[in-house]
């Protein structure tokens, strides 16, 4: 397996750290200044509990040995293909302004 | 069930026989409607399950699926060692029911596991990491497993070829399980296969689950890829793909599935006698009795489900060797493969009743299942027979990480990379 870094090139997978599940996100802990009611089961589900899909997978590398960038890399879990590598920071904006089109509020 | 049993009777008898007269292990049994109870998975622990049922629980319509063969899974992939020197309250006595299940089990399945006690070795490399190693051997001592602290003049003599001087990582010593040692492991799929059949359990390959049916909270069967079976009461123990089955059932798990490799070397003449492992980095050795290195360390680190790995791994537990004992470093690579783990939360395995009614899980393995085979299939008997769980194996809980019970063995917190 080797990764195309959009700033570095293809590169071996041993300048990468793998930091899992790319589409959860860390919940709120706080809503509107007060302790969020849902936050120890928010919590409790993003830390412990895992959707552990097979097929592709959209997930979260950080190129330590190299540039820093976070990205989202999309790699199928059979084959190990990796089929996509994005910016994280990209992947997260556009997320937010789909989210802001679609339904504002359901961030 | 032609099989009579296996001694060197039969032996002496089938040499003058051509060798004619065996018959298969197992019944190639094809599913019936249904049963009163269904494990999912005939690997080790699913097998084991099966054989406590019948014997242990007086349970009786009894069957095993696999979706492949007996002996192509994980127990066909390990690097067959066994050990009970876990230090938490939780999985000591657990894995020292194990050990003593592993040391009567030639004789209660009446199959040669090859079991040998040769020992396993933890060496430390830092004063802080003995203390570490003498605290584990307390702990191991007050529940009366067996360990030793020993110091390097000890280590020396028992394998006076490591790198003691080695300039980063010296070796000061080690603590040693004299009972720990290692089992052939496919023989155990295969004695336990045998043994489950002659109580009748009906082991049926070549069928995967592909759906549960239910009727409310109750599961009633599994839809498979040889039709629908019937069961009051299923177990499932399909670790490296819990996750999965588990969804087939609406459940979420805290269990991500990840890649671990081994490896075996050429041929040698008799080198290593027991179990080593490295301190400072993840390297583990033993030599099997057909004179192969078998070894491992790390898992790759990412999820998969690819049953194959990546060769920044292969350095690294290449170069943990070499720390350990550079004189194998002349020994040729022979294979290396891959198995998929299921990695839970906190390194510690799951023996739970499920949400749903007559739904149980055996889980959560990491990459330290083979050791707890026979208790596993103790435990989870226990547990679907009578609808409690084994006093050994109450602490592992499916809802352990909601409610603050984590078992974490190497206090590393919720990570899926332990053990």
């Amino acid at each position: 397996m080797r990764i195309t870094c959009p700033h570095c090139g293809n590169r071996s997978l041993d300048e990468f750290l793998y930091y899992g599940d790319a589409t959860v996100t860390r919940p709120r802990a706080m809503e509107g200044g007060q302790a969020s009611a849902s936050a120890m089961g928010d919590f409790y589900e993003y830390t412990y509990q895992r959707n552990n899909v097979t097929g592709d997978h959209q997930e979260l590398w950080y190129h330590s040995a190299g540039c820093h960038v976070w990205l989202v890399v999309t790699r199928n879990l059979t084959t190990h293909a990796i089929l996509s590598v994005a910016a994280a920071r990209d992947v997260a904006l556009a997320r937010a302004s789909a989210a802001a089109t679609s339904a504002p509020g359901d961030a | 069930m032609a099989n009579s049993r296996y001694s060197i009777f039969s032996v002496i008898r089938e040499a003058f026989n051509g060798h004619a007269g065996w018959t298969p292990t197992w019944r190639d049994a094809a599913p019936k409607p249904d049963y009163d109870i269904v494990i999912i998975g005939g690997g080790g622990h699913g097998l084991a399950t099966a054989y406590y049922l019948a014997k242990n629980f007086g349970q009786a319509r009894i069957a095993v699926v696999e979706k492949g063969w007996i002996g192509g899974g994980n127990v066909g992939r390990n690097t067959t060692i066994v050990r009970s020197n876990y230090m938490l309250p939780g999985n000591i006595p657990f894995y020292e029911t194990s050990m003593k299940l592993w040391e009567g089990l030639e004789q209660d399945i009446n199959y040669n596991a090859m079991i040998s006690q040769r020992g396993v070795l933890n060496l430390y490399h830092s004063d802080a990491q003995r203390d570490a190693y003498a605290r584990r051997g307390n702990a191991l001592r007050l529940h009366d497993v067996d360990c030793e602290l020993l110091d390097q003049a000890a280590v020396r003599k028992m394998l006076p070829f490591l790198d003691f001087e080695n300039a980063r990582f010296p070796i000061q010593g080690g603590l040693i399980q004299r009972r720990g040692g290692t089992v052939r492991h496919d023989a155990v799929a295969w004695g336990y296969a045998r043994a489950a059949d002659l109580r009748g359990v009906d082991i049926i390959q070549n069928c995967e689950v592909t759906a549960f049916r239910r009727e409310g909270n109750r599961v009633t069967g599994i839809e498979t890829t040889r039709g629908f079976i019937g069961a009051k009461k299923i177990g499932m123990a399909v670790a490296g793909h819990s996750s999965r089955v588990a969804a087939m059932a609406g459940l979420k798990l805290p269990i991500e599935s990840h890649a671990l490799q081994a490896f075996v070397s050429e041929s040698i003449k008799p080198f290593i006698d027991g179990v080593v492992t490295f301190g400072a980095g993840h390297f583990y050795i033993s030599q099997s009795d057909k004179g192969g290195l078998v070894f491992g360390g790390d898992i790759d680190g990412y999820n998969s489900y690819a049953q194959r790995g990546n060769l920044p791994v292969v350095e690294d537990v290449c170069e943990g060797g070499m720390a350990l004992m550079p004189r194998i470093g002349r020994v040729r690579l022979l294979r290396q493969w891959g198995g998929i783990m299921d990695m839970s939360m906190d390194g510690s395995p799951i023996i739970d009743h499920t949400p749903i009614d007559g739904l149980y899980i055996n889980a959560g393995w990491c990459y330290g299942g083979f050791k707890a085979t026979p208790a596993s299939g103790l435990c989870f008997a226990h547990l679907i027979a009578r609808d409690e769980p084994h006093p050994v194996a109450g602490a592992y809980r499916l809802d352990r990480f909601r409610t603050g019970h984590a078992i974490d063995e190497k206090g590393q917190g919720p990570f899926p990379n332990l053990h």
